[in-house]
């Protein structure tokens, strides 16, 4: 992406590193979004912005709106208002397909897997591989084609361990099947990847190899927003926290910059998020370095 | 990343056997089906001979017919209570059709009417979000009402029709007699099975049964795969009705009124679980075989058929049992 790109993006006036380099056009990004659960508003006038390459940490206590706003913006709810840009255009998806025909995977919390069928069926479900030719016109699936494909996925994120790609996902570990989901979100996201608490029931040992895959995934170039409470992984693996408050984003900070302890006091409220212009140009300096 | 962390735990050797029956649930039900053959051929004189496998398989076409149907219904962990009343419904409509016009557009209209029935229980299971349980339980009355009410509550003969009860019609090979209806059901399970397991609207089926929440985020179309199960199911129902014409000659409104539980009885001990997802076409046809088989061999037994009943019963709860003992695993 050339730094030149213009965009009708207004900037945002929530402090920290939001704007991210100068000219550089966020992937994502929002601007004013309001969603309400009946008389609850859960977000309020919020912005967001993920910038290419990035691991984007989204914190928030509990109620604080942060998945609501993820969810706003991959259509997985309506917002009630605001702008939602998608590499500068507007736009607005009314499903969760939407987003996802246009390169945005969300790895749920639930991870969206039907236990009784295998990893490969599992990878492709919705979007499976159909034989050319005839068989194909009749709709019959190239199960084969699927398979080769699914292992190699498994084998390029290092998850090569799961030995047999026909096994049922019931049969696997917890930190197996986070990495399934996560595997089949990398497979199908272009252009982002959203992954919800993918360490929330995990051991130590499952939690270091789910981080692993993502700076695996980052590597690849893709972006990554991360929900997540887990303070030790977020500071593992974010190059962005973006702090959720009372509904709306606080700021955005640089996991160097601070500690463990002040990204918990941006959460509750206990301290005021650093001033624009400083951390700014950390984060120019990460980028550009 | 360390290989460690995600290599398959070690099975142990219970765990092995659970995984092996729910990956193969038709396993179970074969061997079963293999005991009771070896077992009525030594217990019996008249049992083991071609000719009587041609009377077992002959005498469970029109419920394994429906319990085709009713297999996929199940899969979406769904039930369908009305299968045998909308095959009922159907016959007779046939039967009373093809006194109005050509006898083959009266089995066109009957297998469609069948399959738009089977689809008002699916729309009710999607668009109102109701019970499939409640939903064909009230089919099961309405349709059972409707055919009474049609038909006058008096059974149509069709015997002189030869389009009506073509299925009927047997082609000798050797001893064993072999009617058109065997074939037309054979092609359906082979057709069935294929699509179930071959294509994307077969595994979607199975995802839909298995998790439909997991199955409406990975962009499955659950109203639309749930509600055209019950057309393909309503679509075999009327093709079971062609069938049950061609082995009886008459539309009865009053028949098959157990149809809906014999084709749940081939479906479960079949293997097929009824909370969705697992299971298939094969173990239901061995399901429905089995059942078939101990009626032939206790009645070659000149066992009482109230013990039969019993047996299936026994089965029944067996097979249930089983594929509960089988989800439950230490993961």
């Amino acid at each position: 992406m050339s730094p030149a790109t213009t965009t009708n993006i207004t900037p945002s006036d929530t402090s920290g590193p939001a704007r991210g380099p100068a000219g550089v056009q966020p992937i994502l990004a929002a601007r004013g979004v309001v969603k309400r659960y009946g008389k609850v508003t859960a977000v309020r006038e919020s912005d967001f912005d993920l910038f290419p390459g990035e691991v984007l940490a989204v914190v928030g206590d509990n109620g604080a709106g942060k998945s609501s706003i993820i969810k706003a913006m991959t259509g997985a709810v309506i917002p009630d208002s605001g702008h939602i840009y998608l590499d500068g255009e507007e736009i607005r998806f009314s499903s969760p397909n939407e987003a996802r025909k246009r390169g945005i995977e969300t790895v749920y919390q639930t991870l969206a897997v039907a236990p009784a069928l295998d990893i490969a069926t599992n990878l492709f479900l919705g979007r499976e591989i159909r034989k050319e030719g005839f068989l194909g016109k009749l709709r019959f699936l190239d199960k084969k084609a699927m398979r080769i494909e699914a292992k190699s996925q498994l084998e390029s994120l290092g998850i090569a361990t799961v030995q047999d790609i026909n096994v049922p996902i019931e049969n696997l570990s917890g930190g197996q099947r986070q990495a399934v989901a996560v595997a089949r979100a990398a497979m199908f996201g272009t252009k982002l990847v959203i992954l919800d608490e993918p360490t929330a029931a995990l051991g130590v040992k499952e939690t270091a190899s789910v981080l692993d895959l993502i700076k695996r995934i980052s590597a690849r170039g893709l972006p990554v927003i991360l929900i997540s409470h887990d303070m030790p992984a977020i500071f593992e693996v974010a190059d962005r926290i973006h702090v959720h408050r009372l509904g709306r984003r606080v700021g955005v900070v640089d996991p160097k910059e601070i500690t463990m302890s002040d990204a918990v006091a941006f959460i509750t409220g206990a301290l005021a998020i650093p001033v624009d212009g400083q951390v700014t140009e950390h984060f120019h300096e990460h980028h550009s370095a | 990343m360390t290989t460690a962390s995600t290599a398959p735990p070690k099975a142990r050797g219970s765990d092995r056997a659970k995984e092996i029956f729910a990956r193969s649930p038709a396993l179970g039900p074969t061997a079963a089906l293999i005991i009771a053959l070896v077992f009525f051929s030594i217990a019996t004189s008249t049992f083991l001979n071609l000719d009587n496998f041609s009377t077992i398989v002959g005498q469970t076409v029109v419920v394994s017919t429906l319990a085709l149907g009713q297999t996929m219904v199940i899969l979406t962990a769904g039930i369908d209570l009305a299968n045998g009343a909308i095959m009922v419904f159907a016959t007779v409509l046939m039967a009373k059709l093809s006194m109005q016009m050509a006898s083959s557009a009266a089995v066109l209209i009957g297998i469609l009417v069948a399959g738009g029935v089977a689809a008002i229980s699916g729309l009710l299971v999607t668009r109102l979000r109701l019970p499939p349980f409640i939903v064909t339980l009230g089919m099961l009355a309405v349709v059972t009402a409707v055919s009474a009410l049609y038909s006058g509550g008096t059974t149509t003969d069709v015997s002189s029709d030869s389009t009506l009860t073509l299925l009927g019609k047997q082609i000798a090979i050797g001893s064993v007699n072999i009617s058109y209806g065997m074939i037309l059901a054979a092609i359906m399970f082979v057709v069935i099975w294929m699509v179930l397991g071959k294509t994307g609207w077969g595994r979607h089926v199975y995802a839909v049964g298995n998790d439909s929440e997991a199955a409406r985020l990975n962009g499955i179309n659950i109203k639309a795969t749930v509600l055209s199960v019950y057309v393909v199911a309503g679509i075999i129902y009327g093709l079971a009705a062609w069938m049950a014409l061609g082995r009886s000659p008459s539309a009865d409104p009053n028949a098959f009124q157990t149809g809906n539980l014999d084709s749940i009885t081939a479906v479960v001990i079949g293997g097929t679980s009824l909370f969705g997802g697992r299971g298939g076409v094969v173990g239901t046809i061995i399901g429905a075989l089995i059942v078939s088989v101990l009626r032939n061999g206790l009645t070659a037994m000149q066992i009482d058929s109230n013990y039969q009943n019993l047996a299936t019963g026994v089965l029944v709860i067996l097979a249930v049992a089983f594929d509960q003992l089988t989800r439950r695993r230490s993961s």
